[in-house]
């Protein structure tokens, strides 16, 4: 199991060091603290939206996830400052991530 | 460590042109060589060439087609910021005595790969600069209650800026209504406010004190350096209304120039979009927090050049490896007052604020008579 082939599958799962218990972000194999092994950790994660913009009719937003680390996903809605959202939709496409939220 | 003086410069006009890396790498230098006819090129022992482009061995194909020899040639990229990254490494072998003589070679074509950071997947599908000037835009005018009109007017200044400078890609000037009238972007971002990617060269001649006399009578001083890197992905800066790489790698420089922040009297920062200019005067300091955009309107009105005398990223064009050469080549020509009609009145000092990605790194140089 990796980070990308959870993705991939449309599941979001949060890198950790297996030593030091830090959240890992961007995904690696290693730790970037303590370069410990990486474990996937699985769970309804929260995020909130920090900032926002729109092109046509999608909004993207800056959304921190658990008061740790920031993704850029898509809306459909109108975001609110301080909006807590979860991850509704993700995956790979192309090489490239992407996240949607509501 | 030896001093390092900037002793010569060639630019191309920045443009659209589908040319060749390599050709636009010898168009500046040839430009140089012309115009400097006290260097020899023979002289010349170290090739930095600064560029995203994907090609290789640049350097050496540089070096090979002016018919020189160097001790030291290599590429350097760091995405918008390779051009004073690439003058940084030149100041760094001169001052250490591995060189004397130094050619920093910039070059860009208008379809760089340097305008997308695939690596950087946090941001989902959101990697075009576009939405990260949104993003900057958006917090910024929220932070500190600022209009679309008001951003605005930095466009307005620098194409304004732009038709004094030949070379520069801009041949138009703009009201703050065509800024708010051009393509919507995005909600927070016009095509106006954007500096285009395009086709453009700059090289510069970096030399060592004992040096420097022979080849030039105005040599102008590298007395600042400073760099900060906080990141390679945008989601991890800490604010977006602010440039916090910007602000140490400025402090740095002014430090080690023996130089505060009101000793500058003229400027090139980084505009890559509207948000970027404020943002950056109030991060070196020039402007309080939430300011920036009351200078810019000042300037523009009482037609100070201090800031973006060439025309900046947004009037000048963004060919991504020259931009850090071509702002440094501006502030050399306004130091040597060589600067025709876009000349700011006897400059002492001058500053350079060069930046990749959102902010993410910067590069400040100043530089002295
Ligand atoms: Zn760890």
């Amino acid at each position: 199991m990796s980070f990308e082939s959870e993705m991939s599958k449309g599941s979001f799962v949060i890198p950790q060091c297996s030593t030091c218990q830090k959240w890992v972000w961007p995904p690696t194999d290693y730790c970037n603290a303590c370069f410990g092994k990486i474990s996937l950790k699985k769970g309804d994660f929260q995020g909130r939206v920090i900032e926002f913009s729109r092109q046509n009719d999608d909004y993207f937003c800056m959304v921190e996830i658990e008061n740790s680390f920031r993704i850029m996903a898509k809306m459909s809605d109108k975001p609110k400052i301080d909006q807590i959202v979860k991850i509704s939709k993700c995956g790979i496409e192309d090489g490239n991530y992407y996240f949607e939220i509501n | 460590m030896k001093r390092v003086a900037i002793a010569a410069y060639g630019i191309t006009p920045f443009s659209k042109d589908d040319k060749k890396i390599e050709s636009i790498l010898f168009e500046s230098t040839k430009n140089l060589l012309e115009n400097n006819p006290k260097i020899e090129k023979n002289e010349i022992d170290t090739v930095l060439v600064s560029t995203n482009n994907n090609s290789k061995y640049l350097s050496p194909i540089l070096s090979e087609s002016i018919g020189i020899q160097p001790k030291i040639a290599h590429s350097i990229e760091n995405l918008c910021n390779s051009g004073t990254n690439s003058i940084v490494s030149a100041y760094s072998y001169i001052a250490a005595g591995l060189a004397d003589i130094v050619l920093v070679s910039g070059a860009e074509r208008y379809d760089s790969p340097g305008q997308i950071l695939e690596w950087d997947n946090s941001r989902g599908e959101f990697k075009h600069p576009i939405f990260w000037a949104s993003i900057f835009t958006s917090s910024y005018k929220r932070k500190f209650g600022i209009s679309d009109e008001e951003l605005a007017m930095v466009s307005v200044k620098n194409h304004s800026q732009a038709q004094n400078n030949p070379n520069a890609i801009s041949k138009k000037t703009y009201s703050v209504e065509d800024v708010m009238n051009s393509k919507k972007i995005t909600d927070d971002l016009k095509l106006l406010d954007c500096s285009q990617s395009c086709t453009g060269g700059a090289s510069i001649i970096l030399a060592s004190e004992n040096i420097i006399k022979k080849i030039t009578d105005q040599p102008i001083w590298i007395s600042g350096v400073g760099q900060k890197t906080i990141s390679a992905g945008f989601t991890k800066n800490n604010s977006f209304n602010s440039m916090e790489s910007t602000k140490i790698a400025s402090q740095t420089a002014l430090h080690m120039a023996h130089k505060e922040i009101h000793d500058i009297d003229v400027a090139e920062v980084h505009d890559a979009f509207s948000v970027c200019e404020p943002m950056a005067l109030e991060a070196i300091g020039m402007a309080n927090h939430g300011e920036g955009t009351k200078m810019v309107k000042e300037l523009y009105e009482t037609k100070n050049l201090m800031i973006n005398p060439r025309g900046g990223l947004i009037g000048c064009g963004h060919p991504l490896g020259a931009t850090g050469i071509a702002q440094t080549i501006e502030i050399t020509q306004q130091l040597q007052s060589r600067a025709r009609n876009r000349q700011v009145e006897n400059p002492n000092t001058g500053l350079v604020h060069n930046m990749s990605a959102a902010a993410t790194s910067s590069t400040i140089l100043v530089l002295e008579k």
